[in-house]
């Protein structure tokens, strides 16, 4: 029943376009197209943060990583909802009463130089686009894991609705949109995991975690859709093609071909991911699937998603639709709620899928755990209703946070990069075009990325640049221009350069692997440091005006202190 | 090249939260940022970096502790509680309300912290 994804992702596209063209109607002025006129309430607001954060990577790539490395990997949903806790503390009532749209914006109010505007410019452009990446790719993916279209289809229908979109509604449209996604996205993971786990318990409740490593329940035909490298724990019966053979060691599959594995055989396990134990998957730091130094792991992992949240464009830009800076503290709070009822079930979904969809171990199709589950457990027309439903939420997921990102991307090159047209709708339309054609041209040769592992570099790099650049920025009084500019340099570099050798696959294994794969362990520390050395080294550069910027960040407001209106803005206006 | 049109940040008028209208002078302090005025700033900015930092310690303690709890205590790594396994206890379900407790809590101290401040202002 191939028409039932087809269906469900035509209903998400034009719910989405429809909400838009509905808020675009409301749209009229520059400033209602861009921030929605700082006129949504804390509880929209917090569900419009939800729809927008919970991306291809929360909604698949977890389950697929907890289904592949185990409860290592529980570390991501927690370190993604830890960073929202972090920012609370540190960042989302003074970032709102700066008065600051994007963090080029907080550079200029808070150390007024256009040089260190234009150089945090390029660092939320790049993010934007490392993390735009992964979300169309996960499109692809989903389309072609239901529906069996080409791998590149999902990409380009992303990009198509989100540009349109997002070049005609701006944010006002986008905060309807995403607040409606985030609930969708919920319903669309609890419905499916409710009868899920009827089935389990119908079943007998099969042991999550037993001794053996996965095995196939049933007799089980694998589709191979690429070239791969499989091994086997030990020798299997399996008829590939057509053709009857004893598979042993280390076997190359083509793409195209079709293996059908006896019911009972041990699950062959793709070359990078190691077969290991039921009970070794359900340990932590047990290295399962193969992840080398997991401790260190484990901490650099912590690190990037802990910090590296407040960094993320599309997370700041939401903070300024909120009318004053209490009112963002308990947005952020409403959001602590609603993230955490949403990162209950993807663990569910990995766990159940070791025992119900082992066979994506062999092709290393993980994230399409949260996809296959449903048929794969329940089979039939609830199965395959089930499975369109979730197809739904994950282009729900690929939709919110593509055009979250687009829309602060755009926003940011449009205000600091694009000539003549600066500053104006039109000029926000041609970049929004620009930086989704740019996405996709990246996103479109990238083979296989595993998801989440993408979008967990992509914290890495915001919490080694951006976050030192807030933090220091908002507590500091002593941080200064050269200061900030030398620690975004030193921090985006390292973490660029860990990131393209991750991604080019240069380094593998050992430490050195280790340490590229999860670079925010020293890459955030060298970055604090390299901004707090050379800013206590330029002292002469302190800005003159920093106690009226630390009044307007800290103050609360209704004191009749601020003109804070005139803070960073009329008053550095040249 | 022309400069390209700023952003103006608006703020809320507040309306639902008027208040008597605060002691000049403070106000004249805290604008022009003479040494009452700077004196008053810092101590709000330590005071709400001190409330962020002890949260922050707590967070540290006992979450980022939890790696190093399974990786000294191997026991911890395979113990069953309420019929779940430890870490899956922990990192799949419990966290997450405690993120939220945690968050409400720092709300009201934070907005404490700004109260005071703001008596502070209003009665000099």
């Amino acid at each position: 029943m191939t028409w039932l994804p087809v269906a469900a992702v035509a209903l998400v596209v034009s719910a989405t376009v429809g909400i838009g063209v509905y808020g675009l109607r409301l749209a009229r002025t520059t400033s209602d197209f861009l921030v929605a006129s700082r006129t949504v309430s804390p509880l929209w607001n917090a569900s419009a943060i939800g729809g927008e954060y919970l991306s291809a990577a929360s909604f698949l790539g977890i389950a697929g990583l907890v289904l592949a490395y185990g409860a290592d990997a529980l570390w991501y949903p927690v370190g993604f909802v830890a960073g929202y806790f972090v920012l609370l503390l540190l960042v989302a009532a003074p970032l709102r009463r700066s008065g600051a749209y994007t963090v080029p914006d907080f550079a200029e109010v808070r150390l007024g130089s256009r040089p260190l505007r234009r150089l945090c410019a390029g660092v939320v452009v790049a993010i934007g686009l490392l993390y735009l990446v992964p979300q169309l790719h996960g499109a692809g993916l989903a389309l072609r894991a239901t529906t069996g279209s080409p791998v590149e289809l999902g990409a380009v229908l992303v990009t198509v609705v989100v540009v349109v979109n997002v070049a005609g509604g701006g944010m006002r449209s986008a905060t309807f949109v995403q607040a409606f996604q985030y609930w969708l996205k919920l319903t669309a993971l609890a419905v499916p995991a409710v009868f899920l786990l009827l089935a389990w318990q119908g079943d007998g409740r099969p042991a999550l975690a037993p001794p053996t490593p996965p095995a196939f329940s049933a007799a089980t035909t694998v589709d191979v859709d690429a070239d791969v490298r499989v091994v086997l724990p030990e020798p299997v019966d399996a008829v590939v093609d057509g053709e009857r053979r004893r598979l042993e060691g280390t076997v190359e599959l083509r793409r195209g071909s079709e293996v059908v594995f006896p019911a009972g055989a041990a699950v062959p396990h793709v070359e990078r991911l190691t077969a290991a134990s039921g009970l070794e998957w359900a340990r932590p730091l047990s290295g399962a699937g193969g992840t080398d130094h997991p401790l260190y792991a484990t901490y650099a992992l912590v690190l990037a998603t802990f910090l590296g949240t407040m960094g993320l464009p599309h997370v700041l830009v939401r903070f300024y639709t909120n009318p004053d800076g209490g009112a963002a503290r308990r947005t952020t709070l409403y959001v602590l709620v609603l993230l955490g009822a949403f990162y209950l079930l993807p663990a569910l979904y990995g766990a159940l899928g070791r025992l119900y969809a082992p066979e994506l171990l062999v092709t290393g199709a993980t994230d399409a755990v949260v996809l296959q589950l449903p048929v794969a457990a329940l089979g039939g027309t609830l199965g395959a209703l089930l499975q369109a439903l979730l197809v739904a939420g994950a282009f729900a997921a690929f939709l919110s946070t593509s055009s979250g990102l687009l829309v602060t991307t755009a926003g940011v090159l449009s205000q600091d990069v694009v000539g003549r047209l600066r500053g104006s709708v039109r000029g926000f339309q041609v970049a929004t075009a620009g930086t989704g054609l740019l996405a996709l041209a990246l996103a479109l040769p990238a083979a296989r990325l595993p998801l989440t592992q993408v979008v967990g570099l992509a914290f890495a790099v915001a919490a080694s640049t951006l976050c030192p650049l807030l933090v220091l920025g908002i507590w500091w009084r002593g941080l200064t221009p050269p200061g900030a500019a030398a620690g975004l340099l030193a921090g985006g570099g390292l973490s660029a350069a860990a990131v393209a050798g991750t991604l080019t696959g240069a380094v593998d294994g050992g430490w050195p692997g280790a340490l590229l794969a999860q670079p925010a362990a020293w890459t955030v520390p060298t970055a604090f440091g390299v901004m707090a050395v050379v800013s206590r080294l330029t002292r002469d550069r302190v800005p003159a005006d920093v106690g009226r910027t630390m009044l307007a960040l800290h103050a609360p407001e209704g004191l009749g202190l601020a003109d804070r209106s005139s803070r960073g803005s009329t008053a550095r206006r040249t | 090249m022309t400069e390209p049109p700023r952003r103006v940040a608006v703020t809320s008028p507040r309306t639902s939260a008027v208040r008597r209208p605060p002691g000049r002078s403070a106000v004249r302090a805290l604008q022009e940022q003479d040494r009452v005025g700077e004196l008053l700033v810092r101590s709000l900015v330590r005071a709400q970096l001190l409330l962020a930092l002890k949260m922050l310690a707590v967070l540290v303690v006992l979450l980022g502790g939890l790696p190093l709890l399974f990786a000294v205590l191997p026991a911890t790594r395979d113990a069953v509680v309420l019929g779940v396994r430890l870490p899956w206890l922990l990192l799949g379900g419990l966290v997450y309300p405690a993120f939220v407790v945690g968050g409400a809590v720092y709300l009201r101290l934070a907005e404490r912290n700004e109260r005071d401040f703001a008596e502070l202002v209003e009665r000099s």
